[in-house]
């Protein structure tokens, strides 16, 4: 995998504005509190890698930045609107707000093109032409456009992964969250996802990605987040974090890992 | 990856695919032995088996065509054979299929029983699904309409309390799933629905309209509804006992849908919440599609259960196709011969039925066509 200097891309890319901040965000699944009082903020251009034991609250964490998760307590806040009830509000964040997942969730009764202009169209109300143009551009660049006529059903994992990813390019997103993106595929493939994740992170997309890919994390984070039990435990740039750890729980995580 | 084999000096070279070696074709007596002697159970079953077709079997061919008659013939001639009495049908058919209607325009229901049917088949057609059947539906309809009501083009108005047998039958059933449908979705959707008001309607309706049987709503629909109307208001019967239908499939209907919508993966939801879409158009393009499509068995399942089921009509007096067949064995005349009547209107609606199974199965692998569920 290419290892950019971090410092180096972090430097040319990142601005120094804020694109989301969590202010004191609480999260309670029934009686389990799956957040606690969480502070995090992201500047526009940064790469943020987020990793964790199963039922840290990583994942939580992320849905709760475009709302698929509701928090209960505490302001949440992306590119200056703030995630409240207003469904005016949340529709604005997820049309700035990429999102990747596990499972892909590509939608299995429509082509990869259909995938891809489906929210342009009827979301951001372009035309189809110019909507397909789009799509033909991303799928190009995550090297699939030759199964644009496919079903989902018809590619493989990784393939699929590519497509997800492409898919939420097309809505033109500022911020893209990845939710364990190579999780579900399999060893020999992942690295084709990754490669498609460095290149995004190099054109200086605002990323924040939950994945246990420490090469990854290595690769193109400006920061790694460790969280436990529903906290943020540590937070450093990647050299210093898989380096020299300051917390014991961190250490003891990456000695699992790593 | 490289370092590993040369260390050991090896280097994987997949092996050529063979093909599969040929399934050996059993001869007769070994398929025979193989599937239904191949134990003593198995043998003593297919003895069985055989024992029951043989004891069957003759009789049928003997009611159904050696001793049978199956010609116009006087109710005489067929005191004289054993076998079915054809002539039955031959006399009254069309008494069967379109019941008390004038019987010199009989054509009229006729012709608008095959636009209905043509209509129906029309539209199960791929090609035509798009706009223009919002055009043809209305059309098609009213042409049927003005066939059996007339009253214009010189055509005699024949009113519908004449009407009777096969288009009752098929309008009540084809119009009633199809109505029925859409305003399914909606109630399956709202049984889903955050919002309480919308949610307590829709269970209440469906538990309320699934918890009694068919027949008390066509009462309610025929004796009740108008105790309830202000002195003056009449509402035709047998549109209260199409729209009694309606409501009473589209209960049924909104649990098979709601049954769909649950096996949707929750990431379906998720992702296009994601994108941004909005309610209706991640129902309208994501959820539903897929759901429906999963769904089409148990969806035509209730069809074809409704398609029989329209037969309680008879019962607020409306003279569907099981009653005209009972109407015309009540001629004196031809009072013995109810087993050729319930033959033919049984064939019928198996020709109806097991259409609609046979499409269903087309329609699922067509929708299945190109791409598989992940």
């Amino acid at each position: 995998m290419a290892t950019t200097a971090p410092a180096e891309t972090a430097a040319s890319t990142m601005g120094t504005s804020e694109v989301i901040t969590m202010a004191g965000v609480n999260k309670w699944y029934g009686d389990f509190h799956v957040l606690k009082d969480i502070d995090f903020s992201v500047k526009s251009g940064e790469r943020i890698v987020v990793c964790g034991p199963s039922g840290s609250g990583k994942s939580t964490l992320i849905r709760c930045i475009n709302r698929l998760e509701e928090h209960q307590e505490g302001n949440i806040v992306v590119d200056g609107i703030e995630l409240t009830d207003n469904i005016k509000n949340i529709d604005a964040v997820r049309a700035e707000v990429g999102m990747v997942f596990q499972h892909f969730n590509l939608f299995p009764h429509l082509s990869v093109m259909d995938n891809c202009t489906l929210a342009p169209i009827w979301v951001k109300k372009q035309p189809k032409a110019e909507a397909e143009t789009t799509a033909m551009k991303y799928l190009e660049r995550v090297r699939i456009a030759d199964q644009a006529m496919k079903y989902p059903g018809q590619l493989s994992g990784g393939q699929q992964q590519r497509v997800a990813i492409a898919r939420a390019l097309c809505m033109n997103p500022k911020i893209m969250l990845f939710d364990e993106p190579t999780s579900a595929l399999d060893p020999e493939i992942v690295k084709e996802v990754l490669d498609t994740m460095v290149d995004l992170a190099k054109e200086g997309m605002t990323m924040i990605c939950v994945t246990h890919e420490m090469g990854f994390a290595k690769a193109v984070a400006d920061r790694v987040i460790f969280m436990d039990q529903g906290e943020i435990v540590e937070q450093n740039e990647p050299n210093a974090f898989f380096d020299n750890p300051q917390n014991e729980r961190t250490q003891a995580f990456l000695d699992q890992i790593l | 990856m490289a370092d590993i084999t040369s260390n050991t000096g090896a280097n994987f070279v997949p092996t050529e695919p063979r093909p599969a070696p040929a399934a050996i074709r059993p001869g007769p007596m070994t398929w025979l032995k193989e599937n239904l002697f191949n134990t003593w159970y198995n043998a003593i079953l297919t003895l069985v088996g055989i024992w029951v077709l043989a004891s069957i079997i003759p009789g049928l061919i003997d009611w159904f065509v050696l001793n049978a008659l199956w010609e116009a013939a006087p109710a005489d001639a067929c005191r004289e054979i054993t076998g079915a009495c054809g002539a039955f049908v031959y006399e009254k058919w069309r008494f069967i299929l379109f019941g008390t209607y004038p019987f010199e325009q009989q054509w009229r229901p006729g012709a608008a029983v095959i636009l209905f049917i043509g209509l129906v088949v029309l539209s199960c057609f791929k090609p035509m699904w798009n706009r223009s059947l919002l055009v043809i539906w209305p059309i098609g309809l009213a042409a049927c309409w003005i066939l059996l009501s007339g009253g214009i083009f010189g055509l005699d108005h024949v009113p519908n309390n004449l009407w009777g047998g096969l288009p009752i039958t098929l309008m009540l059933a084809v119009l009633g799933c199809l109505i029925a449908f859409p305003i399914s979705i909606f109630l399956a959707l709202g049984r889903r629905s955050n919002m309480p008001i919308i949610k307590a309607f829709c269970v209440g309706y469906i538990e309320l309209i699934r918890g009694v049987p068919l027949i008390t709503i066509l009462f309610m629909a025929s004796v009740m509804f108008p105790l309830f109307m202000p002195e003056g208001v009449t509402i035709d019967k047998l549109l209260r006992a199409q729209v009694a239908i309606i409501m009473f499939a589209a209960a049924y209907l909104a649990e098979v849908v709601r049954g769909g919508l649950q096996a949707i993966p929750k990431g379906q939801y998720e992702a296009a919440d994601a994108m941004g879409l909005s309610y209706w158009q991640s129902m309208v393009f994501i959820i539903l599609p897929q759901a429906l499509k999963i769904t089409i068995p148990p969806q035509v399942n209730t069809f074809i259960g409704m398609f029989k089921d329209t037969s309680l009509v008879l019962i607020v007096g409306i003279f569907d196709l099981m009653f005209t067949m009972r109407g015309a064995i009540q001629d004196l005349e031809w009072r013995n011969y109810y087993k050729e009547g319930f033959v033919f209107v049984a064939i019928i609606y198996f020709v109806f039925c097991y259409s609609m199974s046979k499409y269903s199965q087309w329609l699922e692998s067509e929708l299945h066509r190109g791409h598989k569920r992940l």
